[in-house]
């Protein structure tokens, strides 16, 4: 990559500096001269060898017991069992009493001041969720300290201001709860997710039947601990843990009023096409492969911050991640000649060192789909970039990767990797980067980068993508809602929208 | 022909502020602390700039600048800095010890005065030996508009100041917004700045971690556009060895380890020398000093 040329000047007279010059070496050296002391956080509390269900209250043990693994060590981390047909039907039929005896009709002042305490409670032990969250998913813990679970707590804070305030949420209509809502959660953001869609469910005054995604049930666990210590009734939360297989139970349960899944297009696909005609509510967040477009007059310094947040945040296991980035093609050498600098910088190893930037690949299976999906990218005929950096023996990582020479067509175009890896392309014209941003299955998320307020605003209407951010990227508030167009689904989470999937409106 | 700025891109106000505060959650322990804390005291301009400057005052701050603390491993500073008047009482007793005499000329800190008395000023301040020149620039010219005048001022003081290093003050908590701060850093660096200083000390808000990272990103875009090495140089507000290093992850991240030294990066400051060397004690000996036994120059 050439030098950045911003513009050509030469040096004003009396400005050649004599010895300060370097004429020729141009490059900024990212090297040891400063290396950073290792500053790990530690873990110290104590992991049990086995956690079960969570049903009606209670941990309950269970068969059919599997390992979730530390994805940075490759060590065991706990035990969970297999719900299987049997166990569903029994979190199921706790959720339904807990609905019918107390939590349907229980006051929304009362409901809330349960949410308020878990949100507190949460804070109050943020420390602690933030490195199980690490250990568990192989995130960096500067983020699920920073990130997650400041917006775990502040997700169930936010829903707990609603629920005594239901009848104001939809002026003119009245309101009510819909039943058990049986929900999937994926393991990208373990907590959040669960945030997400324990909480307005329980504002609304649902109970809940959930399942978190098989490679991170840990610190669901916790969460748990904290419903039980917030005095939350038991049997309105209920945990149940599996794989693909409960999940079809869960979702297909008869006894289920509301399903809310996270995860894989292909497999909100199944579960739209097994509830065709059940009557059941449904919401699906899906996959994307957000465009993160970067027009000329944008900042260029701030938007090459973007584009870091847009794909190398949480290792780019991000559904509304900016996996593509459009620029425009007289900025391109200078923006990527940018981005050069910054992934140099960018710190890829132990999670729960607080220096780290890029954490692990939460899985095998998903570091061989990212794997298969660089090589595709590769055979295709696009030019990998990729940061040299060490990266530790054990544990599933990927180094920080962006392609050029991407065209539409290509898999790492179309595909979402679901990985710390970007396709770049560029544009000519507004019109072009619309084009180009909408010509995809998916619809999550966008991001636009100019200084020109008005042109941030015609673009943003004109993009097919759930969530549009306007000089920034990746960035989440309980208050704004969330969800996608197209194949990303359907179903708005957070803000005044997410309660519409969990009560009835009438009138 | 005159002067015409060249296109310097935009700067998003929200997104560099988090930026800047992303180098803040950088953890510095153990060795990279001790390392940072050697780093902090050798960039260190230390500075004493009041009506009330004594030469007894400037002699206490030269000795206390040369030897900072007792421990014979802790380095001198990069330089003294002090109103032209007391450059010769610095010079006498900073000779031979490499500790460099910096002074502010130019009608500091407001720069309101006539073109030829500050230049005036600039070279009787160079002739007295003063090795680098802190100068401010024409504010009321730049809000002004006239951008051509602001870069020629400083083309006739940098040619003033001959073999003398130039420090070019832009006192960011004066220009209102971070373009006007990185319009003025690209003005200062294409009119022969050795250095950008954010501020004088004498206005509030004087360096703040953002306006230094959109001044780094005008060095590095200007470092790869011309090839020349222009240093940093954020002063005033900077009062605790952690804000220190926060600049230098900051310095580091942005600009590279190469600019990690005092002829790139230099720390304006007075009271922040007394805390890096209460960390200085904490790190070697494991517990902190009382401040008593510090000196207060």
């Amino acid at each position: 990559m050439d030098a950045t040329k911003l513009h050509a000047i030469d040096p004003a007279p009396g400005a050649s500096g004599g010895a300060r010059s370097i004429p020729d070496v141009r490059e900024l050296l990212f090297g040891d001269l400063w290396p950073y002391a290792p500053a790990p956080e530690r873990n110290v509390w104590p992991i049990a060898e086995r956690y079960g269900h969570f049903l009606d209250g209670e941990f309950v043990d269970g068969d059919g017991w599997f390992a979730s693994v530390n994805p940075a060590t490759e060590e065991v981390v706990t035990h969970v069992p297999t719900a299987d047909a049997k166990v569903v039907d029994r979190a199921v039929k706790a959720a339904r009493s807990a609905y019918e005896t107390c939590w349907r009709d229980m006051p929304g002042a009362e409901r809330g001041k349960i949410l308020y305490r878990i949100g507190r409670m949460i804070q109050e032990r943020s420390r602690e969720l933030a490195v199980l969250e690490s250990i568990d998913n192989g995130k960096p813990i500067k983020e699920s300290r920073d990130v997650d679970v400041p917006l775990v707590a502040a997700h169930f804070l936010y829903y707990a201001g609603w629920a005594d305030k239901l009848r104001y949420a939809f002026p003119g209509a009245s309101v009510a709860p819909i039943g058990v809502a049986g929900q999937v959660i994926p393991w990208n953001f373990p907590l959040l997710m669960a945030a997400w869609k324990i909480a307005p469910a329980l504002a609304a005054g649902n109970t809940v039947v959930i399942k978190p995604a098989e490679t991170t049930p840990l610190t669901m666990t916790r969460l748990c601990e904290i419903f039980v210590e917030a005095g939350l009734p038991p049997g309105v939360v209920n945990v149940v843990h599996g794989a693909g297989a409960t999940g079809k139970l869960l979702v297909e349960h008869p006894g289920i009023d509301k399903v809310a899944f996270t995860g894989s297009t292909e497999v909100g696909k199944l579960i739209q096409r097994a509830l065709a005609g059940t009557g059941r509510r449904l919401t699906l967040e899906l996959g994307g492969k957000g465009a993160n477009i970067v027009f000329d007059d944008a900042p260029l310094d701030q938007a090459v911050e973007g584009i870091v947040a847009g794909i190398w945040f949480n290792q780019g296991h991000v559904c509304c991640a900016g996996s593509r980035l459009l620029v425009q093609e007289n900025v391109a050498d200078a923006l990527l000649a940018k981005l050069d600098e910054r992934m140099a910088t960018l710190r890829v190893g132990d999670p729960l060192d607080k220096n780290t930037d890029i954490g692990a690949i939460n899985s095998r299976a998903q570091l061989e789909k990212i794997d298969e999906l660089v090589a595709a990218g590769r055979d295709e005929g696009a030019d990998m970039h990729q940061l040299a950096c060490p990266i530790p023996e054990r544990g599933f990582f990927f180094r920080p990767t962006y392609f050029t020479g991407v065209t539409q067509s290509h898999r790492i175009a179309r595909e979402e990797i679901f990985g710390p890896v970007l396709a770049v392309q560029t544009f000519r014209t507004p019109d072009e980067a619309v084009q180009l941003a909408n010509n995809t299955p998916y619809g999550l998320s966008a991001g636009i980068w100019s200084d020109k307020g008005s042109k941030l605003f015609s673009i943003a209407g004109a993009m097919r993508a759930g969530v549009v951010w306007g000089n920034t990227f990746n960035a989440f508030d309980p208050g704004s809602p969330f969800g996608g167009y197209k194949e990303s689904g359907f179903g708005r989470e957070g803000g005044r929208h997410g309660l519409l999937p969990y009560l009835e409106v009438t009138g | 022909m005159s002067y015409v700025l060249p296109p310097v891109p935009s700067v998003d106000q929200v997104a560099v502020e988090q930026r800047a505060a992303a180098f803040t959650k950088r953890s510095i322990k153990t060795s990279a602390k001790k390392a940072a804390l050697a780093f902090t005291v050798r960039m260190i301009d230390l500075t004493t700039l009041e009506g009330a400057d004594t030469p007894g005052k400037v002699l206490r701050l030269c000795r206390k600048a040369m030897r900072p603390a007792l421990d014979p491993q802790v380095p001198s500073v990069a330089a003294v800095c002090v109103y032209p008047t007391m450059v010769g009482v610095a010079l006498r007793e900073l000779a031979g010890s490499g500790v460099k005499v910096a002074s502010v000329a130019t009608a500091f800190p407001s720069g309101q005065s006539f073109l030829d008395v500050r230049l005036d000023e600039v070279r009787r301040t160079v002739e007295l030996g003063a090795d680098e020149i802190d100068m401010v620039i024409n504010r009321g010219a730049w809000l002004a508009g006239d951008v051509a005048r602001v870069h020629d001022e400083i083309a006739s003081i940098k040619q003033a100041c001959g073999p003398a290093h130039l420090k070019v003050i832009l006192e960011t908590g004066e220009l209102g917004t971070y373009d006007q701060v990185r319009k003025a850093s690209q003005v200062a660096m294409d009119a022969g700045a050795d250095f950008i200083k954010t501020s004088t000390g004498k206005v509030s808000p004087a360096a703040t971690l953002p306006v230094t990272l959109v001044m780094l990103e005008a060095i590095r875009d200007h470092f790869h556009a011309t090839g020349r090495v222009v240093g940093m140089k954020p002063a005033g507000g900077i009062r605790t060895a952690k804000q220190a290093w926060q600049y230098l992850v900051m310095v580091k991240e942005t600009l590279g380890d190469a600019w990690l030294t005092p002829d790139r990066f230099r720390l304006g400051a007075s009271s922040l020398l007394n805390d890096v060397l209460l960390q200085w004690e904490r790190a070697r000996t494991g517990h902190y000093e009382s401040v008593r036994s510090l000196s207060d120059d």
